[in-house]
This record gives C-alpha cells, structure tokens and sequence, in this order.
C-alpha cells in the first residue's frame, strides 16, 4: 500500500471551528468534543486540530511542529534548520497515551526564527522563505514531515477519532482565540499522520469536507509557483491556493471567495451594481485555474480570523451560529450545540458566500 | 447532362437527391493484384506519377491508419464520494476567455482592482471554426460560418484570403488571419476581427506554403485577396520577414501597433517534433494565443507526401506544449487552441482536459455543411458547393440552410461537453482546463502515457 501522496484518496468528513470575536481564550477541549455528537462522519482514519493564539510567549516565531520516523531524520532535520534559522525552543510535543491512537511518530516542536543574513543572501522575504523550507523538508527529507508552521497557532493531528487525538494532544492543556477542527472519512486506508487534516501552510489552515472534481486543474495551476502537492488532498491543494491569492496576490479574503467559489456567470451577469460585476468578471477570468468544483465546506484559519465558505452549488453541509462574543462553524448543528447549547442565530450559509469572522470585527457575509 | 461513372469521386450527391433512394456507390471489385507492401493506391500513385511526373496533390486530413489518441482517451464521472451534477437542473458553464492572463493584480489608489487584463476572445463554448480562406471555399460557406459564428457567440476564422466586403458586419466573430501571402491584408482588415491569427504553418502540411491556382482568381477573391484576376495566389513557405522567432516578436508587435493593441494575437503552428520549444518560444513573443494544428488536420489541397508523413498527433503536440509551459510557468502568457481533427464533443473534453482553453473545428463544420469527405476539395469541383468557386455549384449551399446546421451541430455538441462535465461533478470548463486526472489512457504504452501525463485506466 502506497503512502498518501503517491495516490490520491479522496474523502468524506466533518469539520468544526469557534472563534471569540473579543479575542478571549478558548480551552482546546470545548472544539474537542464538538466533534463527539459527528463521530460517524468520521472513520478513525484521520483528525486533527489547529488553535490559533495558543504560544503567546513565543508569537513571535514560527512554530514548526514536525513529524520524524526516527531519531536519525530528527538529527538530521534539525541540522537542516539549524543552518538557516535560529531555534529558540525544541520540545516533544506533550501527548497523553491514548488506547485508540496507536502507530505514532516522533513528534517535536521548534520555536524558529530566519536568520537575518539567510534572507538577505536568498533576496527572499521572511514568509517566503518559511513557505519554501516547509516545501523543501516535505517534498525532499524522506521520514520527516512539518505539519504545522505558523507563529502563535499550531496543528495537532494524527490517525484516529478527532475526540481521541484531541485527548492525545491533551488540548485542554491550551487556550486559543479560535479553533478549528477536522474527522477524516477516507475512502482508503493510508495510515499516515501526515495526511490527517488540517493542512496549514505559515498561519493558514484549512480544515474541509469534500471532494473537488476540479483538483488537478487546480493543482497543475498552483504548481507552477513553487508549490508542490506532495500529499494529493484537496485541503492541501485548497491551502496553497489561499496562499497564493491571499499573500502572493493580496487579494483580500471576500475576493479570494470571489476566485476559488466565483458566481455564475448568469449571476454576474444580473449584477446591477457596475463596478462590482466588472470586478467579478475580471477575477474569474483572471484566476480561471483557480475556481474549485465540486463539494466542498471550508474553513480557513489565519492569524486573527476564520472564513467559512461553501461550494456555489451548496453540495455539502455547514451551519454558523452565535453567543455572546463567540461565533461557531460547524457540518452539524449538533456539533455547534455541544459547544454552546443556547447558541443562537443558527443559519446555513448559501454557497459561495464567504463568513468572515475577525478579531474585534464582528461576523461579515 | 452528360455523366461518366469514371470520373466518380464518391461524393454521395447523387446518393442523397435520389428521390427513390436507388442508388449506392459501391467500390469496384476490379483491384490490382494486391500484397501487403504494395496496395491498390501505392501502386496507381506509381502509375499516375510515372504519367505525369508531378507531385501528388490531396485534400481533407490524413487518411492512414496512423494513432488515434483521442480513442484511447476515457473520460471520468462521479460516483458515490461527490456527486454528478445534472445540466438540467443546474447551471453548467462552457464560457471561456482566451488570452494572456497578467502576473498580478494592480489596486488603484483607493485599494479597488485595476482591469490589466490585455484584449481577450469571449466564446460561449470553447470551439471556434478554424482557418478556411475564401478561395479555398465558397461565398456561400463563407457566409454559413459567419452567421453561425453570430448566432452561436462563437468565432470563425477568414485563412488567407482576405474578408469579403459582405462579411465585415461580422467583425466581433472574426479571426483575421495573416498568412506568407499577406493577401487581403490592410489597416481596416485587422481592425475588423476579434482577434488576428499569424499563421506560420497548417498540420496537413506542415512547411508548405499555399497555391490557389489564377483560374480561381477571379472577380471577388480578386478584389478580397486584393491581387489581380488571373494571377497565381502564392502563399511561400516561410513568412519572407519571419526567418526566427524575434522576427515572429517583430510582427506581434507590429500588428499590435496597428491596432492599438485592442486585439489578441494568435500564433497558429503545425505540431512539429519540437513543438514544446516552439511554443515556449512563442509564449515569450508577445503572442496572447496559440493555435496548434495537429497532422490530421484537413486542407483544400496538400501534397499527399506532405499530408501523410510529416508532423505530430495534436493529443500528443497539446500535452508536451501544455506541460512544458507550466513547468516554465509561464502557461498563463497564452491560451492554447487545439486542432487538427477533433471530431466530437468527446474530443473536445478530452483536448480541454489534456490543458487546451479551445478548441478549432473545421472539418466537422463542413460535414454540416454537407461535405461528404470525398476528399477532391482540390480539384474546385465541389458538388456540395462548398470547395468550388463555380457559381453552379456555389448556389447549391444555401446559407440559410448551412447556417442552421452549424448552429444545430455546435448546440448539440454544447449539450453533449455539458452533460460529460456533469458526469464528472464539474460545473465550469475552467475547472476541466488541465485536468488531467479526469482521463486515462487505454491501449497505451508508458512513453505514450508520460507524454499525456495520464495514468492508464485501472490506476
């Protein structure tokens, strides 16, 4: 049996995400058990989570947490960081034995930062420069995988139930401003941690339920700008899209909707506001490689917000609700309940409308 | 009317207007003595040589039983883990844009994005009707296109023959071509269309230039090609001011001063051996588009060697050219046009998903016009009206008519590339475009597959 990545499995799931609009703490264990009540929407063959403003004290440096096979790819690897960034903190990343998660890696977590003279040599920005090290170490250092390298958010994840990989994880040990969450329905049985969701590049994380028809459209697309999609998801490839057009292209997170669930051209079309239609046509024509077929329910995390965005046929489930100064996401309500029973303002978003939520901003859509 | 089964070409006119359905062309059983290395048509070819001591002339694509890859292409569909999708009950979009895409976006001073998109061709659905010169064919079938291309918000394309006087209202689904010959060029000419084609060469024969015989040119195409009646039209070879591919940027460039550049130019190549290069190379002219013309494509007159021995399979030509533009990076400098025998709506899928924006068609459009594929365009004597400048003949293809079955065939196949993306859970062809994993190859070996850059069905 090949390794994800030398086929392409394509998947069922179920997702979850909160975020505090105030910026207040949320312990890891609440989107843990969210995904309890949507435990059949998963296979035990993949979950994970991502928590964003959970290494306060170190926000100022990547956060790589990695994959080893062995002691050996470790060294390895760390002589290979070493060389270019400066390592403020390595740890193994405490985990709490657990009877349904088995077979597990070696994993650690680097607090990193590039080195000044690295960069200027490489005439290559800070970001830039992570993204193509990430790529580098997945795609080219055999037994080592980085799963997770943004500053001040990190990803847990593992082959298993989600409510299992978050007791794992022992998520309640941490506290984030938003969380998101991912179970994994694969048609296959790969067995490999790197491939459980979600899949993040630098602060961006995606966590999605689905399966595109438009993958390697996408996929052919997104490569020629240095990606490579070493893991043949969907996730994997709808995250570098994100990077692409929200750092790359500095679109911003409605236009970036706009491209990846563009409207029909007979929508456009009726679109009565001038400037606005004119705007549509010229992203769809423009990023035309870029529109994402298919089923699929999203969510991305970034630094200091989420989007929630459906497929514009509306081919898989998401509900969105609020209390106070929190805000859910989830396929059911059921999960959303869990973790707010008197939630409120529960509705299901139409297809290929974005929910932008942001700190200190409120809801938008 | 006198009539001489000899000289029966098997156009299947007779056939058709029959009115008690009694006639039927049969071969005759009076062969040569045949084997397997030297059949019938080899050695009458020999024999009609050693008569008149020319080159023998063909017309229509070839006709040898070479590869056709496109039939051993199998499309996908959805099943169980996402869902078709029903055009009948759902939006399903065939609208593309061709043309160069920029790098980046640009934002105005109050953060609202600029329109940089350079000229581009809108189509309804991602087939256009390819190069055909009036000359080559008639009037009348020029004039079916025309109001076909209108009517359908597609594009037909004028070869080298210049635009008739008549036919300049058509302007917006217009692709001028600009050939060797330049006949019938001129400032108004290339301001007229939607797009401008530089033509430096045609798969049916690649590395050869054109001859419409001076009996042919008489009032009109006279008067359109803008030469004088009676003389021969001789299309050379290479474009004379084209010996390189900065000489290719110079013209580019030149067509887009004289029109401001409010025009795409399309670069239309015959697939050769190292049509990846080429087009490399042509992606970094300036061009906006290129149109690759594979060696099955049809022609009013090429010579057979030529026609039956030289060039590439498109399937083959796209794939490499689509592939080595991308691991350049630069695929978003031009959309490619695929032709040179697509036949179907199949074809058309298929060619999409290999990584062409288009597609050109142009025999399919003659056979609705009522072409038989009897393959003796050369001679002008075209029974159907169609390859023939004899006002007898011509007045047999009623526009009204011809105009009509086009509409009918493209409409037929928008349904039918419809229905298979629906099959496939795909809404919108931008998201076919490149994607690869929606065929497998059957029947063929690894080298074929790697070039296709598909898996082989089962995988």
């Amino acid at each position: 049996m090949e390794l994800e990545g030398k086929i392409r499995i394509p998947s069922g799931c179920a997702i979850a995400a909160v975020i505090s609009r105030e910026g207040n703490p949320i312990p890891g264990n609440l989107i843990s058990e969210a995904m309890r009540p949507m435990h059949d929407r998963s296979n035990g063959l993949g979950g994970g989570f991502a928590g964003y403003g959970i290494y306060p004290a170190y926000k100022d440096f990547y956060a790589l947490h990695i994959f080893f096979d062995s002691r050996s790819t470790r060294k390895d690897c760390e002589a290979f960081i070493k060389e270019h960034f400066e390592i403020v903190k390595a740890e193994i990343i405490p985990t709490e034995k657990n009877r349904a998660i088995t077979d597990e890696p070696i994993i650690w977590r680097y607090f990193v930062s590039p080195l000044k003279s690295t960069l200027a040599d490489l005439q290559l920005d800070e970001k830039e420069f992570v993204v193509r090290t990430v790529v580098k170490i997945n795609s080219e250092m055999k037994g080592a995988y980085v799963f997770s390298s943004g500053k001040n958010m990190g990803t847990f994840k593992a082959v298993g139930y989600p409510e299992d990989i978050g007791e794992y994880y022992r998520l309640g040990e941490y506290r984030g401003y938003s969380w998101t969450a991912h179970g994994r329905y694969p048609t296959n049985t790969p067995g490999w941690w790197g491939g459980a969701h979600p899949f993040t590049l630098l602060d961006y994380s995606v966590v999605h339920n689905g399966e595109i028809s438009s993958y390697d459209a996408n996929r052919r697309f997104i490569e020629m700008f240095g990606y490579k999609c070493t893991l043949q998801t969907d996730t994997e490839v709808i995250t570098y899209i994100m990077d692409y057009l929200l750092r790359r292209q500095r679109l911003s997170l409605e236009e970036a909707a706009n491209v990846v669930a563009a409207p029909f051209w007979s929508t456009i079309e009726k679109n009565r506001n001038i400037p606005e239609r004119d705007k549509l046509i010229y992203l769809r024509t423009m990023f035309s490689s870029l529109l994402i077929t298919g089923p699929f329910s999203i969510v991305l995390g970034f630094e200091g917000g989420l989007m929630a965005l459906n497929d514009r046929l509306k081919l898989r489930s998401l509900v969105v609700g609020e209390k106070d100064d929190r805000v859910f996401m989830a396929s059911e309500e059921a999960a959303i309940r869990t973790m707010e029973p008197n939630a409120e303002n529960i509705w299901a978003p139409a297809g290929g409308e974005p929910v932008i939520v942001t700190l200190g901003e409120g809801v938008e859509n | 009317m006198k009539s001489d089964e000899s000289k029966c070409v098997n156009c299947q006119r007779c056939v058709s207007l029959c009115p008690t359905r009694a006639l039927k062309i049969v071969k005759s059983d009076c062969i040569l003595r045949e084997n397997c290395n030297w059949q019938n048509d080899t050695i009458r070819e020999v024999y009609k040589q050693a008569n008149s001591g020319g080159v023998l002339l063909s017309s229509m694509g070839n006709p040898k039983p070479m590869p056709v890859y496109w039939d051993k292409m199998l499309i996908n569909a959805s099943q169980v883990t996402n869902p078709p999708i029903d055009p009948l009950r759902e939006p399903m979009e065939t609208k593309v844009f061709l043309g160069k895409k920029p790098e980046r976006i640009e934002r105005d001073k109050s953060g609202n994005l600029i329109n940089n998109l350079p000229a581009q061709i809108e189509l309804t659905m991602p087939v256009m009707f390819s190069a055909m010169s009036y000359g080559s064919i008639s009037y009348n079938a020029h004039a079916s296109l025309a109001r076909a291309a209108e009517e359908l918000g597609i594009i037909y394309n004028t070869g080298e023959g210049g635009l008739h006087e008549d036919f300049y209202k058509f302007g917006k689904n217009t692709i001028v071509q600009v050939a060797s010959g330049r006949f019938g060029v001129y400032e108004n000419y290339l301001n007229a269309g939607a797009a401008i084609e530089i033509k430096m060469g045609q798969g049916a024969k690649p590395g050869i230039g054109g001859h419409l015989p001076g009996e042919k040119i008489v009032g009109d195409i006279s008067r359109t090609r803008m030469i004088p009646e009676g003389s021969d039209a001789i299309s050379p070879a290479p474009h004379h001011d084209i010996y390189s591919i900065e000489d290719l940027r110079q013209l580019v460039f030149s067509l887009k001063e004289a029109t401001r550049y409010k025009k795409p130019i399309i670069v239309k190549v015959a697939a050769v051996h190292n049509i990846a290069a080429i087009a490399s190379g042509i992606a970094r002219s300036g061009a906006d588009i290129i149109a690759i013309d594979g060696f099955r494509g049809g022609t009013g007159a090429a010579p057979t060697r030529i026609r039956d021995n030289v060039g590439i399979p498109i399937e083959l030509a796209l794939a490499s050219v689509d592939k080595r533009l991308r691991d350049e990076g630069i695929r978003n400098n031009v959309s490619l046009v695929a032709g040179g025998s697509i036949r179907s709506a199949a074809d058309v899928v298929k060619a999409i998903a290999l990584g062409a924006d288009a597609c050109y068609i142009a025999t399919a459009a003659l056979l609705a016009l009522g072409c038989h594929l009897c393959r003796t365009c050369q001679s002008g004597k075209c029974n159907w009206g169609i390859a023939t400048q004899k006002p007898e003949l011509i007045k047999r293809l009623n526009p009204d008519i011809g105009s009509r079955r086009l509409v009918n065939l493209m409409t037929a196949w928008k349904h039918e590339i419809k229905e298979i993306m629906g099959g496939m859970g795909i809404n919108s062809i931008e998201a076919l475009k490149g994607n690869r994993l929606m065929l497998r190859g059957v029947g063929l070996n690894e080298k074929e597959l790697e070039i296709l850059g598909i898996s082989h069905a089962g995988e």
